[in-house]
């Protein structure tokens, strides 16, 4: 039996390698089709990943609220005279929300605002976070010199504060800033550690931006009441602007997942009590995580149809010259079934030579499907380097997607050639099994 | 000795658009082991359906056919396939070699079907290309040799698998007078050497060479004459 198997794979190989082109061709269409599996299902996992570990990065059992600015009319109609008007969540909120709602495990008050950090002649611009200890550990900071804030650095409003990576490199590039102080507005604070670099999260609070944590400059959330309060005000040419929040954001931490959804609509039940207007957002990681679930889902579904498009089609193809093979070959055939040929090895001679051809095109698409990464590398490389400005249109997922070849897609893609080859593979076959050996000897 | 193939009253009709064609009607036929038969006749004789019954390609409408023990008139198509690969060696007009295959290659196709090959067959399949005289072109492809030589390697795959009987299909018809010479001197030459020789033709000199002649009209044999022992 294996003697026979072997003598037909040996039998097909010849026989393709007969009109090589015409083979090659046929190999191609499988080749692209098998290819495109791989490369969409790596591109759709790489945009994904990169969804998801933004969006893991804000935390699943975290709910996050946010202050935002409302719309101008309501300012006006709320007193037109000030210039300087309240909103976003306060201290009254946050305090409500930890005494009401027993499932929320520790809830964290952040006050932001951008300002310019001097050292010496040496100045940046970046967010300054007044913040609690705990906000390292639930935005997944880790230190990499010195300590975080600690609970006396707040209770005490001492001006102490902790560098971001990057903050740390503009102001810092040839000392220690252990122990330095570095100037804010009028004051000075000391620091007393530094923060390794970290990845931007997904966007929050409606805004589709990353939220950047590398300029960032951390003090003691009481220390930023004490000493800058809740007023800021920004200078522009001709005028002042001014904004008065008690609190930038308020991040929840729930204490179990199942109940992060139920805690998320007591918290909007709550907020909406105290607040007219519509000055602050709730974003719910996990809600985040399970769309972003569905859109890949709905991706991988999507491009695998495209992809079973074009398999198809190079399935037809492969069907299509197995056909014009069996009607080219007729003679051939019956010199076989006069010298002993049956139908079933007739069948399996042509069948062999389609599985032949599409496992040469499987294989070669996988290869292909392989090369997705340092190609669409490359590719990328060129365009930036031809066509510089088209290519900052083009929306972010294209410009930084890194595909990843997701393992199973491998022995799909080949599994799908092999199917390919015996379904297309078989009509020609029996079509060839099924002639008259009289009629196909005569045949000229 | 069993004779190599029997006929009894064998009839065979065709059904076409304008009706029934009766191309046999009724045909008994005994060919001996060792015989060299010569079947002739004009066409439209039923010369070809009879061949294609001794070859096993067909089925009897009635009547019996008998390989060596066998009854065929019954036998399943797979079955006729594997009486074709053991025990009828074919040789035809226009050679029929397949272009893809090698000279040693296109010797051991029967046997290919009969389901393996072992040393001795291969070492057999060497013997009969230098039988025939082609021993130096073994890996030759049958478009590289001459209409004689492709001839000459249908004569070896013929024997093979070592046939009840060879069925030769106007053998010489595509060859040169002197070509045609040597294919038949060589087919005399297995015939001295004991194997069965049936032979298809409508030229007179080829009948002559055998030992006996079968004529056909019509679909009967007409005359049944032995030429010489």
């Amino acid at each position: 039996m294996s003697f026979i198997w072997l003598r037909t794979w040996h039998l097909g190989v010849k026989s393709l390698l007969l009109h090589p082109l015409r083979s090659l061709l046929t190999v191609l269409g499988i080749f692209i089709g098998v290819a495109s599996v791989v490369w969409l299902l790596a591109i759709g996992e790489g945009i994904s990943r990169k969804a998801q570990e933004q969006i893991e990065g804000l935390g699943a059992t975290n709910i996050i609220i946010r202050s935002i600015k409302p719309p101008e009319e309501s300012i006006e109609s709320a007193g037109s005279s000030r210039s300087i008007v309240p909103y976003g969540v306060t201290r009254a909120d946050f305090d409500r929300l930890i005494t009401t709602i027993p499932t929320i495990d520790r809830a964290l008050p952040i006050r932001e605002a951008r300002y310019r950090f001097g050292y010496l002649g040496r100045n940046t611009e970046g967010r300054l976070v007044g913040c609690t200890p705990e906000y390292a550990e639930v935005n997944q900071l880790e230190v990499a010199r010195g300590r975080f804030l600690s609970d006396t650095d707040d209770h005490e409003k001492w001006n102490h504060c902790v560098l971001a990576a990057g903050t740390a490199e503009k102001l810092f590039p040839f000392e220690d800033p252990i122990g330095q102080a570095i100037r804010i507005e009028k004051a000075f604070y000391l620091v007393v550690g530094v923060m390794k670099d970290r990845t931007p999260t997904a966007g929050i609070g409606g805004s589709l931006t990353a939220q950047e944590f590398n300029n960032d400059v951390y003090i003691p959330i009481n220390t930023f009441w004490s000493r800058i309060g809740d007023i800021i005000v920004t200078r522009r040419t001709g005028s002042f602007e001014g904004e008065m929040i008690e609190l930038s954001q308020i991040t929840l931490r729930v204490d179990e997942v199942e109940n992060v959804l139920k805690t998320a609509a007591l918290v909007k039940e709550t907020l909406k009590l105290h607040h007219r207007k519509q000055d602050y957002a709730v974003t719910v990681p996990l809600e985040l995580l399970k769309q972003a679930k569905t859109t890949r889902l709905m991706f991988i579904v999507f491009m695998g149809l495209i992809a079973a498009i074009s398999l198809v089609v190079g399935g037809i193809g492969i069907m299509n010259i197995m056909l014009a093979t069996v009607t080219e070959r007729t003679r051939e055939i019956g010199i076989r079934r006069a010298l002993g040929a049956k139908r079933g090895d007739i069948t399996r001679q042509f069948l062999v030579e389609t599985v032949v051809l599409s496992v040469m095109g499987g294989a070669t698409g996988i290869l292909g499907g392989l090369t997705c990464r340092p190609l669409i590398g490359a590719l990328r490389g060129i365009m930036q380097r031809t066509a510089p400005e088209v290519f900052e249109q083009l929306p972010d997922v294209i410009r930084e997607v890194t595909p990843i070849i997701v393992p199973w897609s491998i022995p799909l893609a080949f599994g799908i050639s092999v199917t390919i080859g015996v379904i297309f593979g078989l009509y020609p076959a029996i079509r060839a099994a099924a002639m008259d050996p009289i009629e196909a000897l005569r045949h000229e | 000795m069993t004779p190599a193939a029997r006929m009894l009253e064998a009839t065979k009709q065709y059904v076409m658009d304008g009706g029934t064609v009766h191309a046999l009607r009724g045909v008994s036929l005994e060919i001996p082991t060792g015989d060299y038969v010569a079947i002739m006749g004009p066409s439209g004789s039923g010369k070809s359906t009879l061949l294609n019954l001794l070859g096993c390609l067909d089925r009897p409408t009635s009547g019996r056919l008998m390989l060596g023990d066998e009854e065929i008139s019954g036998a399943s198509d797979d079955r006729l396939s594997e009486i074709r690969a053991s025990h009828i060696g074919f040789i035809f007009q226009s050679y029929n070699l397949i272009p893809q295959l090698s000279v040693l290659e296109n010797i051991e196709v029967p046997l290919y079907y009969q389901g393996r090959i072992d040393r001795r067959q291969r070492q057999r399949s060497h013997e009969l290309a230098e039988l025939v005289g082609l021993g130096d072109r073994l890996k030759h492809r049958p478009t590289q040799l001459s209409g004689g030589q492709q001839q000459r390697v249908a004569i070896a795959r013929s024997l093979i698998n070592d046939p009840y009987f060879i069925l030769a299909d106007e053998p010489t018809g595509n060859l040169d007078s002197v070509t045609s010479e040597e294919i038949l001197r060589l087919l005399n030459d297995l015939n001295e050497q004991g194997k069965t020789i049936i032979i298809v033709t409508h030229e007179p000199e080829v009948g002559k060479l055998a030992k006996r002649v079968v004529r056909l009209q019509d679909g009967s044999i007409c005359s049944d004459k032995r030429t010489r022992e």
